[in-house]
């Protein structure tokens, strides 16, 4: 067992964990973070993506002693802790507002990385949030009501009226 | 899945490093990024013994100059090597190598000496390294050793690497002159690793192609350079019809598998296509 | 017209038709969900799933010593401790009454069928330390030849899947139009035709791949159990858990609470549910199963896999004459839930949107040692439509005509519907022409025609080339008499139940079980329009057999135009049991109230008006109400359809293909799809949206790729490619509406249509770009490799080598992922 100290979502937490326990799982049975979650073995899928120190990183491809003495946020610890609808996370709310997600899934984890690509690139093309989210995978959506989402998510948090084009050609 | 259990060290130095690797028993794997090695334990593909954690290490993070060299640090991750200015003014090379690579969760966390350590035939970096001719430090209990990237690449994930050493930097020859370059790679879906991939840069003196360096990814056990190529670019015309006939012998001297995505044979004509796309590139064309 | 105007705008919008955020989502953005794997209950007990690493072998010995006496290791079972109670894992779908099924046990006892078959379960107090212990049973196999080519698997003297049985043949599935009087003799129709072409077509296997991983829990309660599983069809699993194990239906409550996406991969009754429910009750404990993604793709079951023979007559002018289609379908070891089933379903669509004379369809299930094969989005539908619309191309470049003119020129006519098909089935509405022109203008079609035209005469490196898929689809599953005719096992009706709450507020109670289509939101608009309440008053409940007793669960687009309807009626029987408790409390006849907007009034007589969430409040108290009827509103529906609906659509793709690498590209892809009416667009376009992306996979990504020896070497996504945003184009997609006839909401479902149209027009556009350079199919996925063979050596492109990349291989750091190893013997050249 290796001590160590995290904050997460704003909460100190000091434990001892085995060093092969991976950030994934110290989050989901140790703390009961479960609003992030494993969809495959191998890095691919992102389902599990959380933020450390301020970058986004696949809390499966991390062990839990790897981040000792560091910050994590998860999808968790985005909006205002009080967590009522108002406080939502711009990128949570377009998500929402574009029909972004369907089971949901995925949908933690593409909100980090979705929220990891604004800070980098505030007024992304389309072309640059499909490969800023290349990490992350998703079944449900074709993937293009997730641009929307960004592009609005974009807008909002710059000030300026959306970037996406309306909502749906059918809507 | 879970990896195997295993004893963790974290050292804070590359002398507690080499320590703790002399100390880790039979099987130590070190953890640079984690970003291929942590997947690998999950599937329980590899169980070490001992992990030896590399990422308190600070020494072996950043990029700096050293007069006609820049100096990466190993643990120097893929995101910090691509908004690097030094590499983007001497070494741009690199930095577009490295921004195909994975994801950006997997830039975050993934190192350029991690990359080149792990020594992956379809990695993007070794071949640039190659391409490059970067030479890499490496640390043992007997003090350091500068190796040629000619000579670090030994086989199908094997490098020059001895048991208890470690590759604390890499040095790559900063280019004087008027070089272009281009990393040319071509995969099924974004986030896979290269089918092959092509690095090429080229130096250009009066319309003429005076020196050109082509680094080939996944056309062999190893990283290879197109020596045919490169030898017939030298002091030909900057032209199309040139730089065609010169990528038809890049295939010459691999030795590419087969695998679902290409049998060897189509790697081989692949890399004609790449080589004479990112040599044109490279040239201006 | 201003009469009208002004009372559209003083009456409260509808709510169907509204693109209204969904509800569902609130929990979905803030991680605050449900998934099976967050479930903890005290004492509970982690499962890992030893699993067979051979494709065919015979179990000659296990030895589970060393992993019983591993540290935190409660118990290790075999499928001998299990083979006693463990049953067969059911088949609900014998599609011909001489179908052979061997049986199909949740874990092997003698022998292994197919690589990643349970052989031994390890029941650990935790996660790791079951995993730990599986690598410490010890199994010994005595190696059997594997079946896995489908054409050598029915040839003469080929070697047996199930040696107890005399062939791999499971089943012959025969559907003569001829025969069954709705067409015209087949044999004589290509005898007399002026041109028949004739083409051999891969459906490839797929895996569903859903997003999460399965899981379940099982909780004992003296005899009683609760199952939380992430399953599509928790009633249908509480029915058949019971026949397969013997726990009373009454004792077993089952429960499916957020499911993460199942798209047919999760209709199923799983062997590891099986196993955690006996496990759960030999040991008295809650136990725990999640798999990893490797298992998923290796142990859940897969989709597709068939080789079709299509021949097409028709005479020159291109009036089609015939059809005839012939099927290998591969079940796999085993059969599941509905693994005959799904190219039986598919029997009926083969036709399309085309008026034939003539039609005959035989299928062969086919047995392999493979994982089995069951539904998968569109389930026999895809496949129907990828052969009718390659063979039309084929059959238009036969005869030198425009694809598109030989599709008008059979199609049915707007002035057709309703029409009876060949295969007997009566296509209730649409307008072919209608969408198509649409899609073409979308697309902007005669402008990339010019484009294709311009880069031909250049000899330009990259071509472009356009496909065409104009479908239809069988939807709304199902009339119950007609799947009693197919002897499907099960009826097709659903169940729903309205409760008015004393304060007002509405909860329905639904039998379609959601997995991220949005169900609490549409059933809320439908509810909102019926009753007159606020669509924020309606909570919509699912997914426990406790709460909602009775359904048949989401799947075949069946959703909102079965299961939507049973809302319908089950609302309209509340309004008119309201209406007798409105007429006693305004003291007026029941035939003078009018129902609008929620309020009864008296026709006359301004300001007699009475809520029904008034009513409900009345009724609950129930101090006055009318003597002859009980003291409620509530009310429950059950709706058979008679018919299935018929969504339809025209998908255009535009295709860029790199000459030199054999790359393709989707340049413009544009859909206009008739779903009849819809309720929710927002819903209905990111339904469409998902369907394309999944079917554009199959065109141009995946492939479950079995070695020589069977190992599946696509076992991670390294390898399985399901594509990302940055792989995928935008879609232009629009509608037509012509309500379904079939339902009083006019819906004729829309969660396959994009995955069932979009396969062939992907692949026809890739081939129109190519075709001028003697090319004249290519399998799919079209990969590069394929696609550059197909151009520079002719043929479909050829078998694609069966190694795994070489990602990966154990050592030091770098990028994302990759599997196959000597060690697990995936191949890869090392």
């Amino acid at each position: 067992m290796t001590s160590i100290n995290v904050r997460v979502d704003g909460m100190s937490y000091s434990d001892d964990v085995e060093p092969r326990t991976l950030l994934v799982h110290y989050l989901r049975e140790t703390l009961g973070k479960v609003g992030t979650v494993v969809g495959c073995d191998t890095s691919n899928c992102g389902a599990c993506t959380v933020h450390l120190d301020g970058e986004s990183v696949k809390s499966c491809t991390v062990f839990a002693v790897q981040a000792d003495g560091c910050e994590v946020t998860t999808i968790e610890g985005v909006s205002s802790s009080d967590g009522t609808d108002g406080a939502l996370h711009p990128v949570q709310k377009a998500f929402h507002e574009m029909h972004g997600l369907q089971c949901g899934f995925c949908t933690p984890g593409m909100i980090m990385a979705s929220i990891d690509l604004l800070k980098e690139n505030p007024s992304p093309s389309e072309t640059e949030i499909r490969e800023g989210i290349e990490g992350n995978l998703c079944r449900c959506t074709g993937y293009q009501n997730i641009v929307r989402a960004v592009q609005q998510a974009a807008g909002e948090m710059s000030g300026s009226p959306a970037g996406a084009d309306t909502l749906g050609a059918q809507a | 899945m879970i990896p195997a259990p295993f004893a963790y060290a974290r050292p804070t130095t590359v002398d507690e490093a080499l320590q703790a690797i002399a100390e880790g028993g039979e099987d130590v794997k070190i953890l640079a990024g984690g970003q291929s090695l942590i997947p690998v334990m999950r599937l329980r593909l590899a169980a070490p013994e001992t992990v030896v954690d590399l990422s308190k290490v600070s020494e072996l993070r950043g990029v700096r100059e050293d007069g006609d060299s820049l100096v990466i640090g190993a643990m120097t991750t893929h995101a910090d090597v691509v908004r690097d200015p030094l590499i983007q003014q001497y070494a741009p090379l690199i930095a577009e190598a490295t921004e195909t690579v994975a994801d950006r969760q997997v830039r975050h966390r993934g190192t350029f000496g991690g990359a080149l350590a792990h020594a992956d035939p379809a990695g993007d970096l070794p071949a640039v390294a190659l391409a490059l001719d970067a030479e890499f430090v490496i640390a043992g209990q007997n003090g350091r050793r500068t190796v040629p990237a000619a000579d670090f690449f030994v086989d199908y994930l094997t490098t020059a690497l001895e048991e208890g050493e470690l590759l604390v930097e890499i040095r790559v020859p900063k280019l004087t002159g008027q070089w272009g370059m281009r990393y040319e790679k071509f995969n099924r879906v974004a986030q896979a690793w290269s089918i092959v991939a092509v690095a090429a840069a080229v130096r250009r003196e009066d319309g003429h192609i005076a020196e050109a360096r082509i680094g080939l990814t996944n056309m062999g056990p190893t990283p290879l350079r197109a020596r045919a190529t490169e030898a017939a670019l030298a002091g030909a015309a900057a032209t199309p019809e040139a730089i065609a006939e010169a990528a038809r012998s890049a295939a010459e001297g691999t030795s590419p598998s087969s695998d679902l995505n290409a049998q060897a044979d189509y790697r081989e004509h692949l890399v004609q296509v790449l080589t004479r796309r990112a040599v044109s590139a490279a040239a201006g064309l | 017209m201003t009469v009208t105007e002004d009372a559209a705008t003083l009456a409260p919008a509808k709510e169907v038709g509204q693109p209204r955020r969904r509800k569902e989502d609130a929990r979905l953005i803030t991680g605050r969900t449900t998934w099976t794997d967050n479930m903890v209950l005290p004492g509970m007990l982690h499962l890992a799933v030893v699993r067979s690493p051979v494709a065919h072998a015979r179990i000659t010995g296990i030895d589970v010593s060393a992993a019983q006496q591993a540290p935190n290791v409660v118990a290790v079972f075999t499928g001998r401790d299990l083979a006693e109670e463990q049953g067969s894992i059911p088949c609900a779908w014998p599609v011909t009454p001489d179908m052979v099924n061997p049986g199909h046990p949740s874990i092997a006892v003698d022998q292994v069928n197919h690589v990643g078959e349970a052989v031994a379960i390890v029941v650990g107090r935790s996660k790791a330390a079951a995993t730990d212990a599986v690598e410490l049973v010890d199994v010994d196999y005595e190696i059997l030849p594997p079946v896995l080519d489908m054409e050598a698997a029915v040839a003469e003297g080929a070697d047996l899947v199930h040696d107890q049985l005399e062939s791999n043949t499971s089943y012959h599935f025969v559907f003569d139009a001829g025969e069954a009087g709705t067409g015209a003799d087949t044999e004589q129709a290509f005898a007399d035709a002026e041109v028949v072409v004739s083409r051999r077509l891969v459906q490839q296997r797929l895996i569903p791949a859903f997003m999460e991983p399965r899981s379940v829990v099982v909780q004992p309660q003296g005899d009683n159990f609760t199952m939380w599983s992430a399953t599509q069809i928790p009633h249908v699993l509480r029915v058949m858990l019971a026949m397969v194990t013997g726990v009373p239906e009454h004792k077993l409550r089952i429960i499916a609470p957020d499911v993460g996406g199942g798209f047919g991969g999760k209709l199923q009754v799983n062997p590891e549910e099986v196993l955690a429910l006996l496990l759960a009750r030999r040991l008295g404990k809650p136990v725990k199963w999640t798999e990893t993604r490797s298992e998923s793709l290796m142990a859940a079951h897969h989709g597709r896999g068939q080789v079709q023979f299509i021949d097409i007559a028709s005479d020159r002018e291109g009036n089609v004459k015939g059809l005839r289609v012939r099927l290998l379908a591969d079940m796999g070891a085993y059969l599941r839930l509905i693994t005959p089933g799904v190219p039986a379903l598919g029997a009926f669509m083969f036709p399309g949107i085309y008026k034939f004379p003539a039609y005959r369809f035989e299928c062969d299930g086919v047995f392999t040692n493979k994982v089995p094969t069951d539904a998968y989005r569109g389930a026999g539908r895809p496949e129907a439509t990828f052969a009718i619309e390659r063979i039309m191309d084929e059959l238009a470049v036969e005869l030198g005509m425009d694809p598109l003119e030989l599709r008008r020129k059979n199609w049915i006519q707007a002035e057709e519907f309703p029409f009876t098909t060949v295969a007997g089935l009566e296509y209730d509405s649409g307008d072919y022409e209608q969408a198509t022109q649409k899609a073409l203008e979308l697309l902007g079609y005669d402008e990339l025609r010019a484009e294709q035209q311009r880069r031909r005469e250049s000899g330009d490196p990259v071509q472009l080339g356009i496909g065409f898929s104009t479908f239809t689809e069988m939807c709304g599953l199902a009339p119950s008499r007609v799947l009693g005719s197919l002897s499907y096992g099960a009826g097709g009706w659903e169940s729903a139940s309205i409760r008015m709450l004393p304060t007002g507020k509405v909860e329905v109670v639904t039998g379609s079980t959601p997995h991220g289509q949005g169900h609490e939101t549409a059933w809320s608009q439908l509810v909102a329009d019926q009753l007159g309440v606020p669509f924020e008053d309606v909570e919509v409940l699912h997914g426990d057999t406790a709460v909602s007793p009775r359904g048949m669960d989401t799947y075949g687009s069946r959703s909102l135009v079965v299961g939507g309807t049973a809302v319908v009626k089950a609302a309209e029987k509340v309004v008119a049991k309201a209406r007798k408790v409105a007429a006693h409390l305004l003291e007026a006849s029941e035939d003078d109230l009018e129902f609008a907007d929620g309020k009864f009034s008296v026709r006359g007589t301004p300001g007699a008006t009475v809520g029904i969430q008034e009513i409900a409040l009345a009724v609950f108290a129930a101090h006055n109400y009318p003597e002859d009827v009980e003291p409620s509103i509530d009310a429950e529906a059950t709706f058979d359809p008679v018919n299935f609906s018929f969504p339809h659509g025209t998908h255009l793709c535009a295709m860029e293909v790199d000459t030199d690498t054999g790359m393709v590209k989707i340049r413009k892809y544009a859909c206009v799809d008739d779903v009849g009416t819809v309720v929710n667009p927002l819903i209905v376009e990111g339904q469409v949206h998902g369907g394309l992306a999944q079917g554009i996979a199959q065109a141009l990504y995946e492939e479950a790729v079995y070695d020589a020896d069977g190992n599946l070497t696509t076992g991670s996504f390294v390898d399985y490619l399901v594509p990302s945003a940055a792989d995928l184009p935008h879609f232009d997609t629009a509608n037509t509406v012509h309500a379904a006839p079939g339902n009083p909401i006019g819906a004729k479902g829309v969660g396959e249509a994009g995955c069932i149209a979009s396969t062939p027009a992907v692949v026809n556009a890739a081939l129109d770009a190519v075709r001028h350079l003697g090319v004249s199919d290519i399998l799919m996925p079209l990969t590069p490799e394929r696609v550059w063979r197909a151009i520079h050596q002719g043929g479909d492109g050829g078998d694609r080598a069966t190694a795994g990349t070489n990602a990966y291989g154990g050592a030091q750091t770098e990028s994302t992922a990759g599997v196959s190893t000597p060690a697990s013997s995936l191949g890869g050249d090392r």
